[in-house]
């Protein structure tokens, strides 16, 4: 064989003993953590071919710069009282058995918001005793349905504050509370539970839409101010801060004058809950990520869908967990975000940054066959 | 109902003087007095009370033959029409309708007509309707169809033991796909109907017990489902 050209088996153990080289090469941490993201875990159920071995070497890359790190996240566990429903208490503590199981750890988890079904106090105190089980730091996210029984009464008591910030590792993390509503129910002379089974039906008209409202971005504002633009920032938000699909309030009514709010900053990355489902989103330069619920999965809306979203199939009845699970985002040491979704029961989807700022061009998630209806 | 006036009936009285006019009323029977034909031939008065006819060579006492019975009826019926040009019968209102182009009047959004009626379809009785007959079969089918909907956002009227409805996981009906059963479905091994899976649900995500075939929330169960897919072709067998 002249000398130069190489056998397609040559090629294979070459590229086969280059890549247990980079394995060594790597620390332990991180090649679990890569591990953690799609690439491993497709790789662990022998699914990928060997081209993805490229992944190891970015991650080897990323080493060399300012350590990245991952953090969790649990959403729209919508607990009934457990007497009443085992059902969805199953998906939450499957839930913290995961993010409890990753390795290495995540530096915190989010929980993305509907704790609860209706916002009851039994509801509310159920999850809030079950997520003492996540082993760590959590920072909580408010939903409507915690929120309209009481307004955020007893949620308030449990959690604190519905709007915070903190600094992580360079990053600036914000949560607000875009789940108002204008006040539709006194001149209907609704009762707090009235009112609550409202907001609880996706469907219901008769509801306000969502808004951040006058006060909240005011306070966004403020909290912004101190942060410089270089720095990075990631917004935790329960509805999806754009514009999506009114009837099903998979919409934020202010939302061009928070993106407004964001726009001054290089690197926004939003995550959000509410629409249960893998929903992916970019305008001007935020990057917006949907998270996966643990009951059950919504459909796409029949319209509005943003069009970098890679849609998930339909789910399968016949299974709990299919289309539901969890996930973990992945901050990059320049302060970018790749959202791994840990779909139960299916092969991980991640989408990453590269994917979003590249309009679809690079890094383009697995595209299902099937149809999502 | 269809504006519609009774057929009057001619009866031609053999006995007595002249014709005897019964009008549209069965209790009340009206008579009005012919005026007497020079000829001594028999008159015949419509029910009108103004229009009469002679029936050629029949004196008063005799019996006309069916031909010349016929051929006065249908005298005194022209002369009539000409004098009610507007009025709607059958067959007047086939021809307008064959001379005019375009479609049902459409009558006012919300609530029924308050006018006169809307243009009258043709043909026998079932295709006898108006816009206000199809405003209120409209009405019933949304009422059929909003208790559906009533039961399909009601865990309890669903009878699911966990507090789950169907609208948690199809808001507006999504996800349903009714437009492609009957099919295979491949979780049960054998083909299913809407209402296998709508049951299927009610047992499992809702656990809840199955309706039987004819009870009426899983017939509104149906209706509310197939409403939200209007203008979706039917597709049976698909996956």
């Amino acid at each position: 064989m002249a000398k130069g050209i190489k056998s397609i088996e040559t090629r294979h153990y070459d590229e086969r003993d280059a890549f247990f080289a980079g394995l060594r090469r790597m620390s332990r941490r991180g090649f679990l953590r890569l591990a953690g993201a799609s690439a491993g875990l497709a790789m662990a159920k022998g699914l990928v071919p060997p081209h993805s071995f490229q992944l190891i070497e970015m991650a080897g890359a990323a080493e060399t710069g300012k350590p990245p790190f991952t953090f969790a996240y649990i959403s729209d566990t919508h607990l009934y009282p457990g007497r009443l429903n085992d059902r969805f208490v199953r998906a939450i503590l499957k839930a913290v058995d995961d993010v409890n199981n990753l390795d290495p750890p995540p530096d915190f988890v989010l929980f993305g918001g509907d704790l609860a079904q209706l916002g009851q106090r039994e509801e509310l105190d159920l999850g809030h005793e079950i997520l003492k089980g996540v082993k760590p730091p959590i920072h909580m996210m408010v939903g409507e349905h915690d929120w309209f029984f009481d307004m955020g009464e007893h949620w308030r008591a449990l959690f604190g504050p519905e709007q915070y910030s903190f600094d992580h590792k360079g990053v600036h993390f914000v949560t607000i509370m875009s789940v108002q509503e204008k006040d539709f129910w006194t001149e209907r002379h609704m009762t707090p539970m009235e009112r609550m089974q409202t907001v609880a039906g996706l469907d219901n008209g008769v509801q306000s839409r969502f808004e951040v409202g006058p006060a909240g971005r005011e306070w966004l504002q403020k909290d912004l101010e101190k942060v410089d633009p270089s720095t990075p920032l990631v917004v935790f938000s329960h509805s999806p801060l754009y514009k999506y699909y009114r009837p099903w309030n998979f919409w934020t009514e202010d939302a061009d004058e928070v993106q407004a709010i964001l726009g001054r900053f290089q690197r926004v990355t939003v995550l959000h809950g509410h629409t249960h489902q893998l929903l992916s989103n970019r305008i001007g330069n935020i990057d917006f990520h949907g998270m996966l619920s643990t009951a059950w999965p919504w459909p796409y809306a029949p319209e509005g869908l943003p069009k970098l979203t890679i849609q998930q199939n339909r789910a399968d009845p016949f299974d709990q967990f299919d289309g539901c699970g969890d996930g973990s985002v992945e901050v990059t040491e320049n302060g970018l975000a790749n959202a791994l979704y840990n779909l139960w029961d299916r092969n991980p989807v991640t989408v990453r940054a590269s994917y979003l700022a590249s309009g679809g061009a690079n890094d383009a998630p697995a595209r299902t066959k099937l149809p999502s209806y | 109902m269809t504006p519609r006036r009774t057929l009057m009936l001619l009866v031609l009285s053999t006995l007595g003087a002249g014709a005897v006019v019964l009008a549209q009323s069965r209790t009340r029977v009206d008579r009005h007095p012919s005026p007497p034909s020079f000829s001594g031939n028999v008159v015949v008065a419509l029910c009108d009370g103004e229009t009469t006819a002679e029936i050629p060579g029949v004196k008063e006492g005799e019996t006309p033959t069916p031909a010349q019975a016929r051929d006065v009826a249908d005298r005194l019926m022209a002369a009539w029409r000409e004098k009610n040009p507007s009025a709607r019968w059958e067959e007047s209102v086939r021809l307008a309708a064959a001379e005019q182009v375009g479609g049902t009047v459409q009558g006012e959004a919300g609530g029924l007509p308050a006018g006169p009626q809307g243009a009258v379809q043709e043909g026998h009785t079932y295709g006898a309707f108006s816009e206000r007959d199809q405003r209120i079969w409209a009405a019933e089918t949304d009422k059929f169809v909003q208790e559906g909907r009533r039961v399909f956002h009601d865990s309890k009227a669903l009878g699911s033991t966990i507090a789950v409805s169907c609208d948690m996981c199809h808001p507006d009906g999504a996800n349903t796909h009714p437009e492609t059963y009957p099919k295979f479905q491949v979780q049960l091994g054998r083909v299913a109907l809407l209402r296998d899976m709508i049951n299927w649900c009610i047992q499992n995500p809702t656990r809840g017990k199955p309706l039987v075939d004819d009870d009426p929330r899983l017939k509104a169960l149906e209706a509310y489902i197939l409403a939200q897919r209007k203008g979706t072709p039917l597709e049976y067998g698909k996956h």
